[in-house]
């Protein structure tokens, strides 16, 4: 299935990635980080889910949110704003 | 009204456009927040904004739903900007009106904290060590957490 992921703040910087389009099997967000996780080297940085957020569709997402052609996954650090 | 911007803002503007023509106002609880030249013990000449474009406006819309039905609200206004900041520039403003002080205060709060923690907003600091992301605070989780069975 195809996926669009986004990648933002100091994640998208480590990685040199802001947007990719996924093509792979990912039932659900953590099966997902692990697909990218497993790119080794930076994409490590995926498989940190303390340290990482996730947005599906632009809502707050979890690990165990499920994932369908078309989504838009969005991973990124805690937020910091206000 | 609910608007992520470059620009910066007018408090009594702001505050003229939400309560204009509606006599059922009697209270407005507004929070201005500023850039500070220190941060964590950094000094802080300017700072970046980054934030998640189309989430940012779904994710602000949401906790106003969710402070509009845990209070009695007439209308309120969240003012968020990204870009390029330096110290004493204006962040964001939150102000909320109701019939009475208690809701608006309550509301005002809330909306902060969970702005702070829900919002896809990311700051970058630049000043005399270099440049960095501001790492979020535990303190924050918490603020926003004290809400969570508060009606």
């Amino acid at each position: 299935m195809q996926l669009k992921i986004l990648y933002f703040a100091r994640l998208r910087e480590e990685l040199g990635v802001a947007a990719e389009e996924f093509a792979g099997e990912a039932a659900n967000v953590a099966a997902l980080a692990s697909a990218l996780a497993a790119r080794g080297g930076k994409w490590r940085a995926l498989a940190d889910e303390r340290r990482l957020r996730v947005a599906v569709n632009q809502d707050m997402a979890s690990a165990s949110t499920p994932l369908k052609a078309g989504d838009e996954v969005a991973f990124f650090p805690p937020v910091t704003g206000g | 009204m609910i608007r992520v911007q470059h620009e910066d803002f007018d408090l009594s503007t702001e505050v003229k456009r939400l309560t204009e023509g509606n006599a059922k106002i009697g209270a407005v609880a507004s929070f201005v927040g500023l850039v500070r030249d220190a941060n964590d013990g950094k000094s802080v000449a300017g700072m970046t904004l980054e934030h998640y474009p189309g989430m940012t406006e779904k994710a602000l819309n949401a906790i106003a739903v969710e402070a509009k039905g845990r209070w009695d609200l007439i209308d309120l206004t969240i003012v968020h900007r990204v870009g390029e900041l330096k110290p004493q520039d204006q962040i964001v403003l939150v102000a909320v009106a109701s019939a009475h002080r208690g809701e608006a205060f309550a509301a005002c709060e809330f909306i902060m904290d969970y702005l702070k923690t829900q919002a896809p907003f990311w700051k970058k600091e630049a000043g005399g060590e270099g440049v960095h992301w501001v790492e979020a605070r535990d303190s924050d989780d918490k603020a926003a957490d004290r809400w969570k069975g508060v009606t």
